[in-house]
């Protein structure tokens, strides 16, 4: 069975680099990309009556949006340099989606981007890779 | 010379404001003059005892309409209390609709509605006429109001509206229509466009100027006297710029800040009857006791029980339809699911924060009681209190004889809820308004406008008839509803059954 490779997705640079980084991979191996993007969502945050109504709108503007903008571009491009690339546009707690995600999929690894923020940062607001680092339930390529 | 002139001219500002002052008290007169005489005999007529007792029939009226459901739904609130709370935990939510509505949030923007002065002002008000007893009736009355809040929601979701953009509209003026032709019975229509009105006069009245109004009452309590308008007009630019100008950073501060001063105010409560451990058991005692004898208040048993029932019926406003237009927006596969989570909102509203309240006024001895017959103190009907106060005051002091800071975190919470509950009701208004007017940008924003400007005239006036008349509303709202309700209560139970069996064979199962 051919290799899979999830990559943590989000059009930043830091993610750009990650992507690249995995399609050097997966031309060694000829594994296919499961490019995963988590739109940061809790079913605990508070709303009001408004939104409430209008969620489902925006949800549906979401998913679209991310699939035209930012996935189906990707996949093109590297569907042009010969790497076989599917997509994933999920909401959820980010890093625990990225792990629940690899384990369905039984993906070989995971690639993730790091945005190099200062340490101070880091402290106050944590870092997506580091956590995935922690609960990654496959082995973890973090890309600078 | 310059020192003349200027006294005069002080004098002469003077003056002016004066009789400014004069006027606009002689204009609040004149409107409180015309709007009693116009709606007295609505007011009147929806707080109208039964003949020869002090009851009013739309006490009963819920009541009696709880009573039903509970018995034809065989304790619904008991029997699904435990799956209503997996619900919210979000054990049934299928991880693929994350990004949708949860259950967790609807109950939470429904109960910023209906947590509010009631749970602080009404508590206080009930306890200081009925005594301790009245808080027996209202939990019962709160336990009961379950299943009629089980019953409106899950009709709320069944018959919504939904739009090709994927919005939503939902509440009693679409069951009633929709439902009411799906069982072939007539005046479906009728009732839907009466339920709107009463809904926009509950949103204009109860739900707005009596909350700005008590939010003023605090704020110059704090601040010392100052005008009412200018609270009122700050209050109206900050919902304004929220419903109108769709700044929802403001309204997704103060949802945020709501839950959390309400479990502050739950803490604080609990707090106080830890370090009164020892008196638990005397104050229940008071309430069960009260709750059968009056324990010397006015009316008795039946005066203790009036204000209970009364409390619980405002404070959860189970069966009033609103909760209805509040849950209908979520998007569930099972209507009966949004019923089973919002038979919680009368349980935590009622049951857990009006008895919190009850319990500190109690125990910390607000209430005085004559040493010699065991009875409470009473004068012109109301208990006499340790401080004087009564109302907000009364809670206050309570909580304040533990904590010395605690009355200025009650002043921003009561502010706080006047503004949650505020934009909820501009919502539920605006809902009855589209029903009536037709949905389209500018009919939203006329009722918007409308809605400001009756933000600063509740915050301004003291106007005891409007706001008589807002509060009849809102029961009014619940005759309509509760009609509906008995006559499409067949359909729920189809709903239940269905659901409950299919619960049962596993074919609804948990994702976690």
């Amino acid at each position: 069975m051919p290799k899979k490779y999830v990559v943590a997705c989000d059009g930043s640079s830091a993610s750009g680099r990650a992507v690249k980084a995995a399609v050097e991979q997966a031309k060694l191996t000829g594994a296919s990309l499961l490019l995963v993007h988590v739109l940061e969502w809790s079913p605990y945050s508070f709303l009001t009556p408004e939104e409430i109504e209008e969620r489902h709108k925006r949800r549906s503007e979401e998913l679209k949006r991310a699939q035209v903008a930012l996935v189906d571009p990707l996949i093109a491009t590297l569907a042009s340099e010969g790497v076989e690339a599917s997509a994933i546009i999920r909401y959820g707690h980010v890093t625990e989606t990225l792990a629940e995600v690899a384990e369905k999929e039984e993906a070989a690894q995971i690639f993730i981007g790091r945005t190099g923020q200062s340490t101070l940062a880091k402290l106050v607001f944590g870092s997506v890779a580091a956590a995935l680092a922690q609960i990654a339930p496959v082995p973890c390529t973090i890309v600078p | 010379m310059q020192n003349k002139k200027l006294i005069i001219s002080l004098g002469a500002l003077g003056l002016a404001l004066l009789s400014g002052q004069a006027l606009a008290s002689s204009v609040d007169e004149m409107v409180n003059g015309l709007f009693a005489s116009a709606t007295g005999w609505f007011v009147n007529f929806i707080f109208s005892p039964f003949p020869g007792t002090s009851f009013p029939w739309i006490v009963a009226w819920l009541v009696v309409a709880a009573t039903v459901f509970t018995f034809y739904f065989a304790f619904i609130q008991f029997r699904a209390f435990k799956h209503s709370i997996s619900l919210v935990k979000g054990d049934y939510s299928d991880p693929n609709d994350a990004g949708e509505v949860s259950h967790f949030q609807a109950l939470a923007t429904a109960l910023s509605g209906t947590v509010g002065l009631g749970n602080i002002a009404g508590v206080a008000v009930a306890v200081g006429i009925g005594g301790p007893g009245a808080t027996f009736w209202m939990i019962l009355a709160g336990l009961m109001g379950m299943a009629s809040k089980f019953t409106e929601c899950t009709l709320g979701v069944k018959y919504r509206n939904e739009y090709e953009d994927g919005t939503v509209s939902g509440g009693p003026m679409y069951y009633l229509t929709k439902g009411f032709a799906e069982r072939g019975l007539p005046g479906g229509r009728f009732l839907a466009i009466l339920f709107s009105i009463f809904c926009i006069l509950g949103a204009l009245g109860g739900g707005n100027m009596f909350q700005a109004n008590q939010a003023h009452q605090q704020i110059s309590g704090i601040l010392g006297d100052f005008p009412g308008w200018i609270t009122g007009v700050i209050f109206a630019i900050v919902v304004f710029a929220v419903i109108v100008g769709g700044l929802k950073s403001i309204a997704r501060v103060t949802e945020k800040v709501v839950p959390f001063m309400g479990v502050m105010y739950v803490g604080a409560a609990l707090i106080i009857l830890i370090l009164n451990a020892g008196q638990i058991g005397w104050a229940f005692g008071q309430i069960f006791e009260g709750a059968f004898t009056g324990l010397g208040v006015a009316g008795g048993m039946v005066g203790a029980l009036i204000q209970g029932f009364k409390r619980a019926a405002f404070s959860n406003e189970a069966g009033v339809g609103s909760a209805a237009i509040a849950h209908s927006a979520v998007r569930t596969k099972e209507p009966i699911t949004e019923g089973f989570v919002s038979l919680l909102e009368p349980f935590i509203d009622t049951v857990v924060i009006c008895t919190m309240t009850a319990l500190v006024i109690i125990i910390t001895g607000q209430l005085v009681i004559d040493p010699a017959t065991g009875h409470y103190v009473t004068e012109g009907g109301r208990i006499v209190t340790a401080t004087g106060a009564s109302g907000v005051g009364l809670t206050s002091a309570a909580f304040e004889s533990a904590f010395s800071w605690f009355p200025y975190v009650l002043a921003i919470a009561v502010i706080l809820f006047a503004f949650s509950t505020m934009i909820s009701w501009s919502y539920y208004g605006l809902k009855a308004w589209t029903y009536l007017f037709g949905e389209g940008k500018s009919k939203e924003v006329t009722f918007k406008v409308i809605f400001c400007i009756f933000v600063v005239i509740g915050a301004a006036a003291n106007l005891g008839p409007v706001i008589d008349f807002s509060d009849a509303a809102i029961f009014a709202m619940a005759v309509v509803n509760i009609t509906g309700l008995y006559c499409l209560m067949p359909i729920v139970k189809r709903e239940l059954n269905s659901y409950l069996s299919r619960l049962e064979s596993g074919e609804i199962k948990k994702f976690k």
